[in-house]
């Protein structure tokens, strides 16, 4: 596997909506290679046959009985926020020009 | 087993039930310990006094009524800051929760209450528990109660830390590599991580959602059986939680380990790091058993020196995906910006810290396409050799000890450079998170430098009532 480099890092940074400084990049890009170089002994294990554990209590298909029941109050919730408007979420413009 | 003191959490309820204290002294008491000594330590990012002295009056109008509020009545509780209280700032030590109160309490937080504890306030952690010494905290690191120059450990140090100086007999943690065990160990008190899925994570706020489980911290190893069997047992508001009762632990305690067959685990005694002050000390816990009656043998469990590098591929994973909800729309932080896309970036580059910004870059990655199946996938293979070599010694032992951290308590900034040396305190606590496994950590002498050094004892799934006599046993012949 090829070391992480800069602009790998500046990649993830922009899926995971991180803005990071020319300094940030420099630190993280050493950091992350430093912590991936350690994980080179798991890259090497030959585990081919071996079954991926994704979690380690086996429940399936966990359901609950088909009932009304109360959920939070939609105030309570939209107090949390921070901006609301008629009852709903706002958010600045999603496409650049303001409605 | 002895009879609880009026310092442990059964001592005080035990006193409180039957009248002979009041509930409001016992928390004035505390309130005021806090306020001494809480400027130095900083276990706390909000103490509840307000709150708890009027719960802790009604309380005592309750008893006085005739009534028996419940096994922990009149105890202060010490919450970590990433459980949700409701109305109660909610932090998680970061700047991007900022101004967020919960319109609901975890389930953990009902069933305290429920039980007649008092909640004194929310502790200091690593933010969104991603640490390993609370120094990455955005409002400043927590200080050891033993030496203040000196880390409690993370990520639940406030939790520790507060146990330890006396402002509550319980905390409550969570742990997704250690995160309770190990500050425990640091602070020389009992910290333990139940099995997964054994105490409902509802209102807990996620980092890894396969590996995160809540636990007690205690003074005393009966204290904290008493806290587990609290907040243990199935809630439907847990998708992951076992719907199976689980087994008591407190009932049990006195039984001895006569007959028990205890393996030292070889790999984790001479894994990276560990010093050797540490291990003497762990051995000695072990003879420690086999004087008690106890079969100890060395055991091996191969893939556990892998557990370091899965966790810090699964762990990262995970979190990448859960902390993808912080995006300034719904709840905490937002930092304003012309364009929806533009806000997203500047709320999460503010609000973030370095240590989160790094693991949720490292868990992108792992996942990230052309990568996944050489790290995240490996990883997740890797924690199945870890369940299979775990069940072969588990044929041969009844518990597994190790050291719980590598070493004692570490100056403050001694590991904040680097993040790898950080990692590594995880080394011996990772593999019970991959396994989904039950262990805990207790006080068992001091190592070189006079500082708390912690066993650990692990157990398989549900292995708890074992596990807790094991503790009990270590409690009684500790140095």
């Amino acid at each position: 596997m090829a070391q992480i480099t800069r602009d790998d890092v500046a990649h993830v940074a922009s899926l995971a909506r991180l803005t990071l400084t020319d300094a940030e990049l420099d630190m993280f890009t050493e950091q992350l290679a430093k912590v991936l170089d350690h994980a080179r002994d798991v890259e090497a294990l030959d585990v081919a046959d071996v079954p991926p554990t994704a979690h380690p209590y086996p429940l399936q298909n966990v359901l609950r009985p088909d009932e009304e029941r109360p959920c939070l109050e939609r105030d309570a919730v939209l107090d949390a926020a921070p901006v609301v408007e008629d009852g709903r979420f706002r958010v600045p413009p999603v496409l650049g020009e303001a409605p | 087993m002895s009879e609880p003191y009026p310092g442990t959490a059964l001592g005080i309820a035990a006193a409180v039930r039957s009248g002979a204290r009041r509930a409001v002294e016992v928390v004035e008491e505390h309130l005021a310990t806090i306020a001494a000594r809480d400027g130095e330590i900083h276990a706390f990012n909000l103490v509840t006094a307000d709150q708890a002295r009027d719960a802790a009056l009604a309380l005592d109008r309750r008893v006085a009524a005739g009534e028996d509020p419940g096994p922990l009545t009149g105890v202060p509780v010490a919450l970590k800051d990433n459980l949700a209280t409701e109305g109660v700032a909610t932090t998680c030590s970061s700047r991007i929760l900022e101004g967020w109160r919960p319109p609901y309490d975890a389930t953990v937080v009902r069933r305290l209450v429920d039980a007649g504890a008092v909640i004194v306030g929310k502790t200091n952690l690593d933010e969104f528990a991603m640490g390993s010494s609370t120094e990455n905290s955005a409002f400043g690191p927590t200080r050891n109660p033993h030496d203040t120059s000196r880390v409690p450990g993370g990520s639940s140090g406030g939790s520790a830390a507060a146990v330890a100086a006396g402002f509550a007999p319980l905390g409550v943690g969570s742990d997704t590599g250690g995160s309770i065990r190990q500050p425990a160990a640091l602070c020389g008190v009992v910290g333990m991580k139940p099995t997964y899925g054994a105490v409902s994570r509802y209102g807990l706020v996620a980092f890894a959602s396969s590996l995160d489980q809540i636990g007690p911290l205690a003074r005393t190893v009966s204290d904290a059986a008493a806290l587990y069997e609290v907040i243990a047992g199935h809630d439907p508001m847990d998708a992951t939680s076992i719907p199976e009762p689980v087994p008591p632990v407190s009932a049990g305690l006195g039984e001895g380990v006569a007959g028990l067959r205890v393996g030292l685990v070889t790999e984790l005694c001479e894994a990276e790091g560990i010093e050797p002050d540490v291990v003497a000390r762990v051995r000695q816990a072990a003879e420690a058993l086999e004087h008690a009656g106890a079969k100890v043998d060395e055991a091996s469990v191969p893939a556990a020196v892998y557990g370091l590098s899965a966790y810090y591929l699964i762990a990262p994973a995970e979190a990448s995906s859960n902390l993808a909800r912080y995006d300034g729309v719904r709840f905490g932080l937002r930092v304003d910006a012309p364009t929806t896309g533009e806000m997203y970036d500047r709320t999460r580059t503010e609000g973030f810290g370095a240590e989160v910004k790094r693991r949720i870059m490292l868990g992108t990655y792992a996942l990230s396409a052309g990568y996944y199946d050489a790290f995240y996938g490996k990883a997740q293979r890797v924690r199945t050799l870890i369940l299979r070599d775990f069940a072969a010694a588990y044929e041969d032992f009844d518990v597994l000890l190790s050291p719980t951290s590598p070493s004692t308590a570490f100056p403050l900034g001694a590991k904040t450079a680097d993040p790898l040396t950080m990692y590594l305190n995880d080394v011996c606590t990772i593999p019970s998170n991959l396994a989904g496994h039950p262990a805990i950590s207790v006080p068992y002498g001091t190592g070189d430098d006079g500082l708390p050094v912690g066993v650990h004892v692990m157990a398989p799934a549900l292995g708890e009532a074992i596990m807790f006599r094991v503790a009990a046993a270590l409690e009684a012949a500790a140095p």
